[in-house]
């Protein structure tokens, strides 16, 4: 029997109920400016500290380190042109980052190197880990800022962070994370773990859509993005997005209370689903399945190709992508999958499922139960195929 | 982000599969750019008496070689010869800009088609059929992956 089920929550999330709930106040009666002088005014300016609270607990910060922006891409943008300006008057003018960060990462450090910057991409295993002593190879005399992130969006893995941020601390270096795909998902703690800046995104962990945040350090040095008025300490402009944060409060605090049952509940269909997905001939699971996120299945299918394997999964109600939405507009195939050494036609034929609250397993039978003949069909109609099983009866 | 004949064609392809019996094939395209289309026709007295296609590629190159298939299928090779790619696009009611290459591809795998007929019939291609615009996933590529 169809089935909809959502399986794309590296993408976004749906919003919980409770999250709704405390939202819905600020949308309303509860109008008032943050910045404003009177009880309305106050109101909304309590329920922002409020939230900034229940963000900097749930990474070990303290309040007056979080920033609201408007999202995780800003966040990022904020934290690496903010640094890079910063460190240019110290007359540096390095950064070093990794070859598989998201598109906020790679595209705004591409922006910086036209700008005269210098940007050392150091590359991940075949597992799609970044390798702390790599990034210590890497480092420069004029290096100002490192930035890797927390957990990838397409293939799930965790990177060595604690042992990245210790390379930077030992330097004297910022150590900025994009920690979008990990907050609420992976135990945070930003001294712990040696993390200066760190963005994350509301909309990943069942939050509302347009809400973010970055982690600075008190001492980071790091210029405004967003001129203006004197909101977030006098550092981000813009009038509090009051719902917005106290939406991203709830949320956050809801995620790690109830991080360890879903971590085991998405284990038990990630794992499920590997297991059999693996039996297709041809396949092979992304990134390394020890260091993951627990919802994260990454896999390809030889001989096919990645969106009509999406489009065949959504005629049947599930809906999955093929590695980042950020990037289903191009042609080329994920940067991530490359960057582990997949050639190009296996990296066409990705297929990532993501699993939050609200799967079951149920969903994930559902899925093996469609899968298997999907694929069949796509490669009945593939000369890719016909070619690979040709070579197959060459060899033996 | 696709249209309704897109879908319909890349769900229900029309003419998917191999002809045993055919006398013109013609494949283009390449996995590393992550599309290729091969076209089977047979041909009697000039006429493409049948046609099937076989493609690996996302959604809208499936349903632009199901549509190119019907477009040629009953017509004179002449006739198949002016299949152009936007007519391929039109009669799918559009396809998104990134797209358009599947469209190319469509027309190229047809022209490529004849032009294998034609050589097995002993007639140079060339002049009749044009260069057949391949995409070998180099800088010199012509499809609109490296435009």
């Amino acid at each position: 029997m169809k089935r909809f089920v959502y399986a794309d929550n590296s993408a976004t999330t749906k919003i919980s109920k409770t999250v709704l709930d405390s939202m819905m106040p600020y949308l309303t009666d509860e109008f008032g400016n943050a910045s404003s002088l009177y009880s309305m005014g106050n109101k909304a300016r309590a329920a922002v500290d409020a939230a900034r609270e229940q963000i900097a607990n749930a990474i070990g910060a303290s309040a007056r380190e979080i920033y609201f922006t408007s999202g995780g891409s800003e966040a990022d943008n904020w934290a690496i042109k903010g640094t890079a300006k910063a460190m240019l008057k110290k007359g540096k003018k390095h950064i070093i980052t990794s070859k598989f960060e998201h598109h906020a990462v790679l595209h705004t450090l591409s922006a910086l190197e036209r700008d005269g910057f210098e940007v050392t991409y150091v590359d991940v295993n075949e597992n799609g880990i970044v390798n702390p002593c790599d990034v210590e190879k890497a480092i420069r005399e004029d290096t100002g800022l490192v930035t890797i992130m927390y957990a990838n969006n397409e293939i799930g893995t965790i990177q060595p962070v604690k042992e990245i941020g210790a390379v930077c601390r030992k330097h004297g270096i910022p150590f900025h994370t994009d920690a979008v795909q990990a907050v609420g998902n992976v135990p945070i703690d930003v001294d712990e773990q040696n993390i200066d800046m760190l963005s994350m995104s509301a909309h990943k962990f069942h939050g509302p859509k347009g809400v973010g945040a970055l982690y600075l350090r008190r001492g980071t040095v790091v210029h405004t993005l967003i001129n203006g008025g004197a909101q977030e300490f006098g550092r981000r402009a813009g009038t509090e997005n009051t719902a917005g944060v106290v939406g991203m409060g709830v949320a956050i605090e809801e995620a790690v209370k109830t991080m360890e049952s879903r971590n085991e509940n998405n284990r038990k269909m990630r794992d499920y689903i590997i297991e059999n997905a693996l039996k297709i001939e041809r396949s092979r699971v992304n990134g390394d399945m020890e260091h993951r996120l627990s919802g994260n299945v990454n896999m390809c299918f030889e001989g096919i190709e990645g969106e009509s394997l999406l489009l065949m999964l959504d005629y049947n109600g599930i809906q999955a992508s093929s590695g980042s939405a950020c990037t289903s507009g191009s042609l080329d195939p994920s940067h991530v999958l490359l960057s582990i050494g997949l050639p190009h036609e296996i990296a066409h034929g990705s297929l990532r499922l993501s699993f939050g609250d609200g799967n079951t397993m149920e969903d994930a039978e559902y899925i093996m139960s469609v899968l298997p003949d999907i694929i069949a069909r796509l490669r009945a109609m593939s000369p890719l195929w016909d070619s690979i099983k040709e070579n197959e009866k060459n060899v033996h | 982000m696709y249209t309704e004949q897109v879908m319909e064609h890349f769900y229900n392809p029309h003419n998917m599969g191999e002809l045993s019996d055919a006398n013109g094939i013609g494949e283009v395209g390449n996995p590393k750019c992550g599309d290729i289309m091969r076209m089977y026709i047979k041909v009697e007295d000039g006429v493409i008496v049948d046609v099937k296609f076989k493609t690996f590629g996302c959604g809208s190159a499936i349903a632009t070689s199901s549509i190119a298939t019907d477009m040629v299928k009953g017509h004179t090779i002449e006739e198949a010869l002016t299949l152009s790619n936007k007519a391929v696009v039109e009669a799918l009611g559009g396809l998104p800009a990134h797209k358009i290459h599947c469209s190319v591809l469509a027309e190229q795998a047809i022209k490529a088609a004849v032009a294998d007929y034609y050589t097995r019939q002993g007639i140079d291609p060339t002049p009749i059929v044009g260069e057949i615009k391949t995409c070998d996933g180099n800088e010199s590529c012509a499809c609109e992956h490296n435009k």
